[in-house]
């Protein structure tokens, strides 16, 4: 039994140490990056993979209980809440922008299509 | 063992680097676009006129003021703000010296002695369970032994709505002003997920506030829950939608009826404690869901002051007309 304890520590301390890592990078890319858009997409990864790698790992560690239940709840609800948000901010950044052609290049739907085939 | 390192061999140091690459000063050879010479140039002429203008406007206020006081001539204003100056100086002297006497006279920190360590929190934990019936001895506290001071604070979250219903009301003469001819926005990512979320965010707030004397939470923390739902209920579907029930008016009458409701309930339990009277309300079986008398019922008048005001809030500062 011992055994199986320790694999399942192992996988969940690597599954945290996942998380941080990625936390780590998201956090220089958010300081890095100079546009918001840019900054928006390095955020995103944290707050997506990193938070779930770090959640999973704690779930692993914690065995089938009600707390690993409330842990799944909190993954779901990052996972709803978090990518909607930066889509609006997103959203709200592309409407306001008044220098859009110096920040990014705009493609309709109708080139991309065409580029395509 | 740290020495110390003179700035030019710091420089070259990798940490050095490193800083200077995450503020972003330095740029790295692969990063082209940017023309690091003109890019300085740029940024010293808007430099310049910024500083300009700032001494510009610094100038045209002094001049503002000295002809709307007339200050050549008005003596008695001259003379104040003399006075004023002076007089502001010994104010906060004054008040440093006082509260620095004040915690210099205060009793050391952590001393078994202190007054603050009375019977009083001892008596909390001891006879809580007993007295109150809630298993919660936070929320024991706050709506039995303090209910007082929780009843005030209610008051205060509704006056202070009030009087930003006051102030940041739109009439009837601006309603261009108010940003509801922006509604709604239609965000069909938006709208799904509020579909989905929205309910268990309710039941969650609502959990939250009736499991208030069982366990964490109460009614300000469960009614924040819910008043965030409905934010972001209103921020998906637009006013037209919420206004089918909850306006002005709902929120008005809803706190006025949870306000009257705890107040008559706190002022029973006041007389019947202040005159040695045996309260009616039983008490129950401490963890069942219908016990510890009154608390339940002034969790859900706080909890829903809250949620009511918590949307108040958002709805006024974001200019939508209610």
């Amino acid at each position: 039994m011992a055994v199986i304890e320790w694999i399942r520590f192992l996988i969940g301390g690597g599954l945290l140490l996942c998380g941080l890592a990625i936390f780590i990078i998201e956090i220089i890319g958010v300081f890095r990056f100079r546009y918001v858009l840019n900054r928006m997409h390095a955020a995103a990864m944290g707050d997506t993979l990193g938070i779930g790698f770090a959640l999973l790992g704690l779930i692993v560690i914690s065995g089938f209980n009600f707390t690993s239940l409330k842990l799944f709840l909190v993954i779901v609800f990052l996972w709803f809440s978090s990518p909607v948000s930066s889509h609006l901010i997103a959203r709200l950044e592309v409407t306001t922008d008044e220098e859009k052609e110096k920040h990014y290049d705009i493609i309709s739907i109708n080139d991309h299509d065409k580029g395509k085939t | 063992m740290s020495r110390k390192v003179s700035e030019e061999e710091y420089q070259r140091t990798f940490s050095y680097k490193f800083s200077r690459w995450l503020e972003g000063d330095e740029i790295f050879p692969c990063d082209d676009t940017v023309d690091s010479k003109q890019e300085g140039i740029r940024k010293e002429n808007v430099r310049r006129d910024e500083k300009l203008l700032r001494r510009r406007k610094e100038r045209e206020k002094k001049n503002l003021v000295k002809r709307v006081y007339d200050l050549e001539h008005n003596t008695e204003i001259r003379i104040f703000r003399k006075i004023y100056r002076i007089f502001s100086v010994l104010f906060c002297v004054f008040l440093v010296a006082m509260l620095l006497t004040a915690v210099s006279a205060l009793p050391d920190f952590g001393n078994a002695e202190n007054p603050v360590n009375n019977e009083v929190a001892a008596r909390y934990i001891e006879k809580g369970l007993q007295e109150t019936g809630a298993v919660n001895i936070v929320t024991g506290m706050i709506l039995d032994y303090r209910a007082f001071d929780t009843l005030g604070e209610s008051h205060v979250l509704f006056i202070a709505t009030c009087t930003v219903l006051i102030l940041l009301r739109n009439d009837k003469r601006n309603e261009e002003r108010s940003d509801r001819i922006h509604e709604p926005k239609n965000d069909v990512i938006l709208q799904t997920v509020a579909r989905i979320l929205v309910p268990p965010v309710f039941i969650f707030g609502i959990y939250v506030i009736l499991a208030g004397h069982l366990g964490p939470g109460g009614g300000f923390s469960g009614g924040a829950v819910i008043g965030a739902g409905l934010i972001l209920y209103l921020n998906a579907f637009g006013f037209k939608k919420t206004e089918k029930f909850f306006t002005a008016k709902t929120y008005r009458r809803i706190s006025f009826c949870a306000l009257a409701c705890y107040s008559i309930a706190k002022s029973y339990s006041f007389y019947t404690g202040a005159n040695h009277i045996e309260s009616v309300i039983p008490l129950g079986k401490p963890g069942a869901i219908l016990s510890s008398g009154l608390i339940l019922l002034l969790n859900i008048c706080v909890g829903t002051v809250v949620a009511g005001t918590m949307y108040t809030f958002y709805v006024m500062f974001r200019k939508g007309d209610y």
